[in-house]
């Protein structure tokens, strides 16, 4: 029994190919469907978002598994030849099948690191796998070690916490000046695409005032019913800041609209309540000479660019720490899926019987005292002979079902049936989780090299 | 008894400080805990002493300039935990934790015997209580106006640092000044009153006019204008963090003169 992944995403595949692959919500059901009805796949996953579209899978056979796997992918649009498909695609087994399935979901191999979307969605696939019963005892558990370890990123490290987007970070630094944006008033000068993009986060964030003002009336009208906000003639706007807390200045002006004196007026008439101003224009709009003005904070689209290049330096040092959390949460799954295995759980399992066995002998020879050695024989004969029928079910039965699509399901039952816990059995062969295989045999001297390779980043496969 | 605790506490209170600076100049949260939990272990400690030594002298002590002190840093150290509770800001301790240091420490400099107050006395503590407290006040004002002009500061320079990122922002602090003084304000005009009273009682005159006592109605005045000027004509952010941080200056040099002409006598 193996895990593997195939797929292609934003950094192997052009838009215009998983545009093509997606699979819309309405078809999952039959995609999962159609996944598992190829021979040799037992469990399936179908994870499809606008940067990915994936295929998690447990096969008997991982070559036999990346040959079907491919061919359901390439059968999902008609205009896409396996040949055209192919050069986009990743392929992973085992330990590293699992561990791109965690760094996707800690959003690692996202193209915004440590968006948070992606955890979502990767729910979304599971709750279909399970609806349409394509995943079982394997990828199940496996996607709840998943969910915890993405959670576990999110918590221990500050990956998602910080804006890297020029309009999120206006919300960012509002945040260090007011603690509670739900009372404050925002006032949008001008129409400008990030302004209005900056507006709406704030809106989201708490924000249930808004002034619009524009050098075009209309224009601020339509503005204030889609924002739910007022619209204020042009030409008053300065008065109003001193009802704004948050100033967002956005206009095509090749001068000044707002200058020192404006700002001082405002704070004067705010009764030194601190504003916060925010120029996105270029050329500014905003005299930059307000930055002297006690209480008045005036952030220019390069402070804001700064900000977002900080906040992205920082990312990747979570992501740093992200990467090892995901090791040690790869670790403990290839623990946990080896022992899923029949031979190590029948082993385990003949253990146990054997300690049982030998304790209860131990126990009832220190009790009986002197005994003859015909009688200890026939003692220990009677124990052998029970456990060994007592066994004899079950050791049959797991054996039999090694190969069958079942197995991990029997092996789940027999250890907890019998108390086998993962640290009783042998350990999980360690130091190998990096694997990857090309679809058609052995591995390649190229592709050993790429089993190396440390940067834990999908490689497209070598046809 | 009460001097082992006096002692545990102030051990406690050095780590908690020790922690707390630490944590402010890392990037990682996870000193938080460790800095809270000693602290808290400290606070504990700290009101042992406190019970203990009143179990044991079977009285209030709350007159002498050691046991004033020692109140105070223990009332700094629960406005901090009170704060930390409602508003997870763990950064305050980072600032409140010095000066409650720094307080209990001259306290232990400070005469430590139980003082004998003659019967007329007896209530002093009433007096010591409510001026302690609204110090306290005044305490939590000037750290908040401290981190104020830090947190103003890195905002207008654009400072993007580990401090800018752990300081809450400055709306917090604003309000966290002005209900300190709010609270602090009438608390130490309580304190004054009775202590008047109880100077009444022991020499027969409110109000003696010796410097110490001018420096304390100045420096009631001075709050009451801050105060004043804050609620009318805007004296709020960074002029009211100038000026609590002058206020709290001038309660300082108060406490040093009268303890330095006292040196531990009863007030």
């Amino acid at each position: 029994m193996n895990i593997i992944a195939v797929g292609l995403s934003h950094k192997t595949a052009p838009v215009e190919v998983r545009e093509r692959l997606a699979v819309p919500e309405s078809r999952l059901g039959e995609a999962l469907h159609r996944l598992c009805g190829y021979q040799g796949i037992k469990e399936g996953v179908l994870l499809s978002t606008c940067n990915r579209v994936e295929v998690y899978a447990v096969v008997d056979d991982v070559d036999a598994g990346f040959a079907r796997v491919q061919e359901f992918l390439a059968d999902t649009h008609l205009s896409l030849s396996s040949e055209q498909l192919t050069p986009h695609l990743y392929w992973h087994t085992d330990g590293r099948a699992i561990s791109h399935l965690f760094r996707v979901a800690a959003s690692l191999d996202s193209m915004v690191v440590g968006e948070p979307q992606i955890l979502g969605q990767l729910k979304d696939a599971f709750e279909a796998s399970l609806t349409h019963k394509a995943s079982g005892v394997v990828l199940n558990k496996l996607l709840q070690k998943t969910i915890s370890a993405a959670k576990r990123v999110r918590t221990e490290t500050k990956i998602a916490e910080t804006a890297v987007s020029v309009s999120y970070a206006a919300v960012e630094l509002a945040k260090k000046i007011f603690s509670n944006l739900n009372e404050k008033t925002v006032l949008l000068v001008g129409a400008g695409e990030m302004a209005k993009l900056a507006a709406k986060h704030l809106i989201n964030n708490g924000v249930q005032r808004v002034m619009i003002t524009t050098r075009n009336p209309q224009g601020a009208i339509e503005l204030a019913q889609r924002f739910n906000g007022t619209s204020i003639p042009f030409d008053e706007f300065r008065r109003a800041m001193a009802e704004a807390d948050i100033v967002l200045c956005s206009t095509g002006a090749s001068h000044y609209l707002i200058r020192a004196v404006d700002v001082e007026e405002a704070v004067r008439r705010r009764m030194n309540r601190p504003i916060f101003l925010i120029d996105i224009s270029v050329p500014r709009n905003i005299e930059p000479a307000v930055k002297d003005i006690d209480n008045a904070f005036l952030f220019d689209i390069d402070d804001l660019e700064m900000r977002v290049e900080q906040n992205r330096e920082e990312r990747r040092r979570e992501a740093v720490k992200a990467e090892g959390m995901i090791e040690e949460e790869v670790a403990a799954s290839l623990h946990w899926l080896k022992s899923l295995d029949v031979t190590p759980t029948i082993v385990a399992l003949r253990k146990r019987a054997e300690d049982i066995k030998q304790a209860e002998i131990d126990k009832v020879m220190a009790r009986l005292g002197h005994l003859s050695a015909q009688e200890r024989s026939a003692i220990e004969g009677l124990a052998s002979a029970i456990v060994n029928k007592l066994l004899h079910g079950p050791l049959v039965t797991l054996k039999a079902e090694a190969n069958s699509s079942g197995s991990s399901m029997y092996v789940e039952a027999a250890k907890r049936f019998f108390g086998l816990d993962a640290t009783q059995l042998p350990p999980a062969i360690p130091a190998e989780p990096t694997q990857v295989r090309g679809a058609g045999g052995g591995a390649a001297p190229a592709t050993a090299l790429k089993q190396s390779d440390p940067s834990g980043e999908p490689e497209p496969k070598r046809a | 008894m009460p001097a082992t605790f006096f002692i545990a506490t102030i051990v406690l209170y050095f780590a908690g400080t020790g922690f707390f600076l630490a944590y402010l100049l890392r990037r990682s949260e996870a000193l938080s805990q460790v800095s809270l939990s000693v602290t808290a272990v400290g606070f504990l400690t700290h009101t042992l002493a406190l019970l203990t030594r009143m179990l044991e002298a079977g009285q209030v002590t709350l007159a002498s300039f050691h046991e004033a002190m020692s109140f105070f840093s223990w009332a700094l150290v629960l406005v901090f935990l009170f704060v930390e509770i409602r508003h997870r800001i763990h950064v305050l301790g980072s600032f409140i934790l010095p000066l409650a240091l720094i307080s209990l420490l001259s306290a232990a400099a400070l005469p430590k015997e139980v003082p004998t107050l003659e019967p007329v006395l007896k209530t002093v503590w009433v007096h010591v209580t409510l001026s302690m407290l609204g110090t306290v006040g005044f305490a939590v004002a000037f750290v908040a106006g401290i981190m104020y002009l830090i947190q103003d500061g890195l905002l207008k320079s654009k400072r993007f640092n580990v401090l800018y990122s752990k300081l809450p922002p400055l709306d917090f602090l604003d309000r966290l000044n002005q209900q300190s003084i709010v609270m602090g304000f009438p608390l130490l005009t309580m304190g004054i009153i009775t202590g008047a009273i109880s100077a009444e009682f022991a020499r027969g005159s409110y109000l003696s006019w010796n410097p110490e006592q001018l420096w304390a109605l100045a420096t009631w005045l001075f709050y009451f204008v801050v105060l004043m000027g804050r609620l009318t004509v805007g004296w709020r952010a960074k002029r009211a963090a100038y000026l609590t941080i002058i206020g709290f200056a001038g309660v300082v040099l108060t406490f040093i003169g009268v303890v330095l002409k006292a040196h531990g006598a009863v007030a």
